[in-house]
């Protein structure tokens, strides 16, 4: 049996740590909204599809703008914070005084309702956007090509994963956030508007959730059922690294992007089952992931 | 003869001469809306009864319409054996399952209940030379001696009615009354003698050995079976059913899938867009009835004695 | 029952310090200490809902500092908790009746109907804690006085030998303490009981303790009569300052 191909090997890693980006700008979104407010957002998913419909939309209102795809790009990630926000303050905080159940229902409710709407209005075909521009290319790397977009993805996670380490540790209203995570109640006593902070944070996670969705749209097919796809990894990877941990959100992206990557060539037949049995094995073993906190009593 | 008595007497008996109706329309329904609502039944045992959410009950439904669809095909086994071995594998898998689902609580539980689903979705999914893969296995007749819509209800119908009058004895025994006092406060029940593990993990069985009695029917009533029966939103289905009729009542997920089950057959008539109708109903039901349409109509009664509903 | 050098943690925060006490059989013994000496987490220790860090934990004479709650419950331990943990949508009478079903191995039973079990057992309970015209009330519903009442009547419903109880009288009026009080002296001596109880009123404290333990920042600190307790030293400096 012959050796793979270095190159070949390297790209397949590239394209993992592509995927693991995206990855890790949904999930953050998911664990962000899990450890504040402790719902798990079913709908997060769906926020993702927003996003990617969304700039669709954008760039065909943008034609022959230049830099169509980046203002494309913001406005799309924008406008699904801002519908995030919506439904958190005048549709979900009215079901926090219930049980937990009632809230995460509401999320999956959304899934129907929205994948739905994406079907109205776009349709049931696949629709594309191209790349913008200047990331157009392709770098050459030991022989095989690699796109630059890609590239620009995987120094963009870190990034942007760096950007919100320093807004959490370092500004005022981070500080809130990661008090909120432990003690909510002691937080409003203390003056903090709790009910702003969630719509907050919860529009802060459907962010993250829509630009993943407009940044992945130059190089997925924008179908309905992208939002099922991607929400099922994102649990995984929220499990894998620890559900409210940050660091652990992106040490889970990176495993399932790499396993998803070489998984489908290694054993096709079995990748798919061993992401989910990876998921049942960290639950099994130690519940709270790799970085997370140990469960308590 | 309670209330509860009364309304399983006449429902069997209505339907015992819906045929005469000379609808097939109707006897199909109504051979759908029995095997669901015992998949929907099953599963409030978890979630009304033991208070323990689980995301993945279609896996023993899948298992369930699996084992006995292969085994008659595949292994020339006669229905009888073929039904019972279905449903005693469905228990087998929720033992396995179970014992280390409910290890964990609440959120973690959830998850790891749809994962265990997951994983046997995609083995149903992956198992081409098994299962038939994506394409699913077709071609699943009637068994001998019941190799007509109608006698295929009247056996559906026999077979429900028995599994919901063993279910009610379950519900309304001490056993079942130590499963309620586990959804209202395991950690109580534990300080009263209970090992509240060991009864969750009955209860688990229980659920999984009627969920798979309710997949093997189905699989026959619908001549094919294919992976989507297990993919999770099959899950989230049934969950919404039990909430719709009402959980904290036992026939409450029976009028739940029946209405879902008519509204669906309705709605897709003339649109396509049912998930939208759905998560609408989902999202009407949390805001504005809770208790589901059975809570909603007791709480419109005169105040009865045992009132158990939210 | 004793409990021999017992040590528990949280995070690094050490909530018991190595405590060693022992109660004998129908003693009746109050722990006291300021908030968060740790009494409850010591009751959480004993009764096994919470896992020791070090130390033993015996149980008429057997070694229970491993065992699941549910035995240690069987073995005839019974408790009641400081805030009111009971079944809320079940009625008062099915409060009680569970637990009895669970007491009397009932529990496997899968067949009969549930209402019959038991019936005279459950009242002769609610009369004792003087809940009798409460019965098909929805114990959700009920004040919270008479939550706590229940309760009692579901640790008592399980016939233990030993009875831990977590501030039995918090948040009750002086008339309501009284009462309560009374009512569990009362039980303890008619059915033997050996009682182990928490508590902030000192009046009820002194009154029906024959033993007490003082507890402080996780440590026994002090251990004797009322007399001796209320004369020590130390006990006066944690609860009251400095002394003169």
């Amino acid at each position: 049996m012959s050796l793979p191909d270095p190159s070949f090997l390297v790209i397949q890693c590239l394209s993992g740590l592509t995927y693991a980006m995206f990855l890790f700008l949904i999930a953050s979104g998911l664990s962000l909204i899990f450890g504040i407010l402790r719902v798990l957002n079913f709908a997060h998913g769906s926020l993702y599809m927003l996003g990617a419909y969304l700039t669709y939309y954008f760039v065909s209102q943008f034609v022959n703008a230049p830099g169509q795809f980046w203002w494309a790009v913001i406005f799309a990630s924008l406008s699904v914070a801002i519908i995030g926000g919506i439904i958190e303050r005048f549709l979900l905080s009215r079901l926090y005084i219930r049980e937990e159940l009632n809230q995460l229902l509401f999320t999956y409710a959304l899934v129907l309702i929205l994948s739905d709407f994406a079907k109205i209005v776009w349709g049931t075909g696949q629709l594309s956007v191209s790349r913008p521009a200047i990331l157009k290319g392709a770098v050459p790397i030991l022989g095989q090509y690699f796109p630059e977009y890609n590239i620009f993805i995987i120094i963009l996670g870190p990034a942007i994963a760096l950007l919100f380490w320093l807004i959490l540790h370092r500004t005022r209203w981070g500080r809130f956030i990661r008090a909120a995570a432990l003690d909510r109640e002691m937080l409003g006593s203390l003056g903090v508007n709790v009910n702003r902070l969630f719509t907050l944070v919860f529009a802060i996670g459907a962010w993250l959730a829509g630009l993943g969705g407009a940044l992945v749209s130059p190089i997925v097919a924008i179908v309905p059922g992208m939002d099922v796809e991607i929400i099922i990894n994102a649990f995984i990877v929220v499990v894998v690294g620890g559900l409210g941990s940050f660091w652990g959100t992106l040490l889970g992206a990176l495993i399932l992007g790499q396993v998803t990557s070489f998984g489908i060539l290694v054993l096709p037949r079995l990748s798919m089952v061993f992401i989910y049995v990876l998921m049942a094995v960290v639950l099994i073993l130690r519940p709270w992931g790799l970085l997370g906190k140990p469960l308590q009593r | 003869m309670s209330k509860e008595n009364w309304f399983l007497t006449i429902l069997v008996l209505l339907l015992a001469f819906l045929p005469l109706t000379e609808s097939r329309f109707y006897v199909f329904l109504g051979t759908d809306i029995l095997i669901m609502g015992l998949f929907a039944v099953s599963l409030n045992l978890l979630l009304g009864y033991t208070g323990l959410v689980s995301f993945g009950q279609a896996a023993y439904f899948g298992i369930g319409a699996y084992t006995c669809a292969l085994l008659m095909k595949k292994a020339s086994v006669a229905f009888p054996l073929a039904f019972v071995a279905a449903a005693v594998f469905g228990a087998i898998a929720a033992m396995i399952i179970g014992f280390f689902c409910i290890r964990l609580t609440k959120i973690y539980f959830a998850m790891l209940t749809l994962a265990f689903s997951q994983i046997v979705w995609a083995i149903a999914f992956k198992w081409n030379s098994l299962t038939g893969g994506d394409t699913g296995l077709i071609g699943v007749n009637f068994p001998a001696h019941l190799d007509s819509p109608i006698r295929f209800f009247y056996f559906t119908l026999a077979v429900v009615a028995l599994s919901f009058y063993v279910l009610r004895k379950l519900v309304n025994s001490p056993f079942g009354r130590i499963l309620t006092t586990i959804r209202e406060n395991p950690e109580r029940t534990e300080f009263i003698g209970i090992n509240v593990k060991l009864f969750q993990l009955i209860a688990f069985m229980i659920s999984g050995f009627f969920a798979a009695i309710a997949g093997a029917l189905f699989g026959i009533f619908n001549h094919s079976i294919f992976p989507d029966f297990i993919f999770w939103p099959q899950s989230a289905e049934v969950l919404i059913m039990s909430l719709l009729g009402g959980i904290y009542n036992f026939f409450g997920p029976v009028v739940g899938a029946a209405v879902l089950l008519y509204l669906r057959m309705q709605v897709t008539s003339f649109t396509q867009y049912w998930p939208l109708i759905l998560g609408t109903i989902l999202a009407l039901l949390l805001f504005f009835f809770p208790g589901g349409i059975v809570g909603f109509l007791k709480s419109r009664q005169v105040f009865t004695r045992k009132n158990k509903c939210s | 029952m004793t409990v021999e050098k017992v040590k528990k943690s949280f995070d690094g925060f050490v909530a018991v310090n190595g405590v060693s006490l022992s109660v004998k059989k129908g003693e009746i013994c109050s722990i006291i200490g300021p908030n968060g000496a740790g009494k409850t987490t010591l009751f959480n220790l004993i009764t096994g809902h919470l896992p020791v860090d070090e130390g033993k934990l015996i149980f008429k004479g057997l070694d229970i500092t491993r065992m699941p709650s549910y035995r240690i419950c069987r073995l005839g331990m019974g408790r009641s908790f400081q805030r009111t943990n009971i079944f809320p949508r079940l009625t008062v009478f099915q409060n009680i009746q569970a637990a009895i079903l669970a007491h009397r191995g009932q529990s496997f039973n899968f067949f009969k109907p549930v209402e019959p079990f038991f019936q005279e057992e459950t009242q002769a309970i609610l009369e004792r804690v003087g809940l009798k015209d409460q019965a098909e009330k929805v114990s959700g519903s009920l004040s919270y006085g008479f939550q706590k009442q229940l309760e009692l009547g579901i640790a008592l419903a399980s016939e233990p030998e030993l009875l831990l109880l977590d501030e039995p009288t918090a948040g009750m009026s002086a008339q309501e303490t009284h009462h309560t009080i009374d009512l569990i002296g009362r039980i303890t001596r008619e059915k033997g009981l050996t009682l182990l109880f928490t508590e902030h009123d000192m009046g009820v404290v002194f009154s029906i303790s024959e033993r007490i333990m003082v507890l402080h920042q996780g440590r026994l600190i002090a251990e004797g009569s009322p007399n001796e307790v209320r004369n020590n030293p130390d006990v006066k400096k944690v609860y009251l300052g400095e002394t003169r």
